[in-house]
């Protein structure tokens, strides 16, 4: 059975006008145990409404949303997000503070948290930095913070909205080699939105590409089987690349037409 | 303790850049009002600052200052403590909840524009002109700017700082404890910091009016007796007393809450 199944999800928003809005429609996807899905579209299409339905943030207005059999009703730590920018952390706390956040709210043991947080601090390579907060530390220091600090409360899976589009193209591409090693050491789930086709070929073990908002879904899903370290000179890499840029490039063009 | 690096960076870490500059920029002050009194003005009714100064001393060997000042003072702690204390969970419920805030924006809304000074009348009117009504009009000049700082700071939490918390498994409470009240502690300290300074107004203005003793009281006095170093004396000693109760309140918040608030 799959991790997670989403059917016929649809958001509709309602402005306060009275004017509706679609969103997504008839999304249809499914996530195994252990797979890292990127989700790939044009600006405006959706993704993230996606990521936040299935983060319990927003509620779908149709279909349906489960995880692991259960129905999924609002946030819960059985879903750990990455969000892009660094304002989602505790800038009051130090480094580890905000490692054992989550398990602090879950009551586990002081001593216990600790010990996990520490841990956590270590597979994300800021040992040393436990005791500094967030203001003294980089953009690419603080997504490692999030991380750690959705891994160390060990969620069924990981949820990441573009978490590394502020960082600079070195900063972004360690990141990714890292979070590709912390992939294969936790082989959580991964929902991983991304625009970057580089990014997700990197990354992925599926992409799924989705159409030009308003009304989106998903247009097709590539499986990425590159066997080994993936290099972007590669043959298959780019084999890869081009087939994603294929399907993406008529959407880019939709989405130019329709901002105007 | 954690932020030490930056903190002493910000700072400066010599002996000038924490005390030097100001006593040097205390001591320009006074020469500057010795030069004005002495040569500029010449009046008898703009003392230089050494007699103000032995003024000062002969009062505070009769005892007569310190009861001033302690009158006036105990009088802010207790409003201000007393406004903050009020001030600080009705900011909070307002910042939370949008049907609080609607219902209670018109108190602020409309009592704010009515300053404390206007007021005077009638508590003395409701509480005569004993410490109740200096207390209550304190605490009136406290707790509006410390709700709208603290409501202003509670509304202005980043989206993402609660959608993570409910993420990792946090509860509405411990989101509040958690989340909402150390995100806002800054804002509630400014928001006293400004409500302090405000609570030096009112009680000078409180104590002319209607006052059997402190610092406003003193002055009025003096105004009436003709005695201007008197005058001089007090208008000193509020200069320094504002000044001081500042630093301690800028220490206490560098020493119990600067991980809250690193900028102040």
């Amino acid at each position: 059975m799959s991790l997670v199944s989403l059917r016929n999800v649809g958001k509709t928003y309602q402005s306060r006008l009275g004017a509706a809005y679609t969103a997504v429609r008839g999304f249809e996807m499914e996530i195994e145990p252990g797979e890292f899905i990127c989700l790939l579209g044009t600006s405006g299409c959706g993704k993230t409404t996606v990521l936040n339905m299935l983060a319990g943030f927003e509620m779908p207005t149709e279909g349906s949303i489960s995880i692991g059999g259960a129905q999924v009703q609002g946030p819960g730590a059985d879903r750990g997000v990455v969000f892009q920018g660094d304002d989602s952390l505790y800038e009051w706390l130090t480094a580890l503070e905000n490692i054992e956040f989550g398990l602090k709210m879950r009551g586990v043991a002081k001593a216990e948290r600790r010990d996990r947080a520490h841990r956590f601090l270590e597979l994300v390579g800021l040992k040393g930095q436990e005791r500094k907060h967030p203001s003294e530390l980089s953009g690419g220091m603080k997504q490692r913070i999030q991380i750690a600090r959705v891994l160390a409360n060990e969620p069924a899976m990981l949820l990441m909205d573009e978490p590394f589009g502020a960082l600079d193209a070195q900063t972004r591409s360690v990141m990714q080699q890292e979070l590709l090693r912390i992939w294969q050491e936790t082989r959580k789930s991964v929902l991983f939105i991304t625009h970057d086709i580089d990014e997700a070929v990197t990354l992925a073990s599926r992409i799924g590409v989705m159409h030009a908002g308003p009304a989106s879904k998903l247009k097709g899903v590539i499986p990425v089987s590159i066997s080994g370290e993936r290099n972007r000179t590669s043959d298959d890499f780019i084999a890869i690349y081009r087939q994603v840029y294929g399907m993406i490039r008529e959407e880019v063009a939709l989405a130019m037409q329709r901002q105007g | 303790m954690a932020s030490a690096p930056t903190a002493s960076a910000r700072k400066g870490s010599g002996w000038f850049e924490s005390w030097g500059g100001m006593a040097i920029g205390f001591a320009s002050f006074f020469v500057i009002w010795h030069i004005a009194a002495t040569w500029l003005v010449g009046s008898a009714l703009f003392p230089p600052p050494w007699p103000v100064f032995l003024r000062g001393i002969v009062l505070a060997r009769e005892g007569l200052l310190q009861d001033q000042i302690l009158a006036s003072l105990s009088r802010i702690m207790q409003g201000f403590l007393l406004g903050s204390i009020l001030g600080v969970p009705i900011g909070l419920a307002m910042g939370s909840f949008m049907p609080v805030r609607k219902i209670l924006e018109p108190y602020t809304e409309f009592l704010r524009f009515i300053p404390a000074v206007a007021m005077i009348t009638v508590a003395v009117i409701w509480f005569g002109i004993g410490e109740e009504s200096k207390v209550f009009l304190i605490i009136y000049t406290t707790i509006f700017i410390v709700i709208i700082n603290t409501a202003t700071g509670v509304a202005g939490i980043a989206r993402n700082k609660i959608r993570a918390a409910q993420s990792l498994g946090a509860s509405r409470w411990q989101i509040f404890l958690h989340v909402a009240l150390p995100a806002t502690v800054p804002f509630i300290l400014t928001g006293m910091r400004l409500a302090m300074a405000n609570s030096f107004t009112t009680i000078v203005a409180a104590e002319l009016v209607a006052s059997n003793d402190g610092l406003g009281k003193m002055l009025w006095d003096a105004r009436l007796f003709m005695q201007i170093e008197d005058i001089f004396v007090a208008l000193v000693c509020l200069g320094l007393l504002g000044f001081l109760v500042d630093r301690l309140f800028r220490w206490a918040i560098r020493t119990f809450a600067g991980r809250f608030s690193p900028l102040l």
